[in-house]
């Protein structure tokens, strides 16, 4: 289970890594002169290459994100066990539930 | 230290960012809202705390998995550098 998760974990911010660049330059690139609704679905809707890299970006955070709480739990808070598995396993499908919806909502 | 308060910050503001654009930007209001100065900081803040979490993040990468060892402060530095030029980048774009 361990190795499992650090496998995951590590493979997901392989692939994060990647996304990330590619959104801090979007954010730069787009906040310049004001960020307006109008400029952010002109550049999304309709767009299958934004769609898709967004997908793989979500579906990486959703991976990632509660694996690495998983340890601040356990080291932090001294919360173990199946209760905080659960959560995280709760937290992880609200991320996936949101982050599709986002996705989805300004490609759509 | 700051690999992990960047990480839950980021994990703290994940569920309010995803919430904001599945609203399928029904947000004028919410983007004028962003226009005061303290959201700005805050803005700002969050941006950092990725680059500075990606930048912690290529560093433990590279420990793990390439024989840099000995270039471990090298990668600690380029990994600060890194967050303070996306820091700066987006300070002067905002």
């Amino acid at each position: 289970m361990q190795a499992g998760l650090w496998i995951v974990q590590r493979a997901s911010a392989a692939v994060l890594a990647v996304c990330v660049v590619v959104h801090l330059v979007t954010i730069i690139y787009a906040v310049q002169g004001g960020l307006t609704t109008a400029e952010i679905l002109e550049r999304t809707r309709g767009n299958v290459a934004w769609f898709a890299f967004y997908s793989v970006f979500v579906l990486a955070v959703t991976l990632h994100v509660p694996i690495g709480l998983r340890s601040v739990c356990s080291e932090w808070l001294r919360w173990r066990g199946r209760s905080r598995d659960f959560a995280l396993l709760l937290f992880a499908a609200f991320l996936g539930w949101a982050g599709m919806r986002a996705v989805v909502g300004v490609f759509a | 230290m700051v690999h992990r308060l960047s990480g839950i910050a980021l994990a703290l503001f994940l569920p309010l960012h995803f919430w904001t654009l599945g609203r399928a930007l029904a947000l004028d209001d919410f983007v004028s809202w962003t226009q005061q100065p303290l959201v700005k900081f805050g803005e700002w803040l969050v941006v950092v705390a990725l680059a500075a979490h990606l930048g912690g993040g290529l560093r433990v990468l590279a420990l793990e998995f390439l024989p840099w060892r000995d270039w471990q402060k090298s990668l600690a530095a380029v990994a600060a550098a890194l967050a303070l030029g996306v820091g700066l980048a987006l300070a002067l774009a905002l």
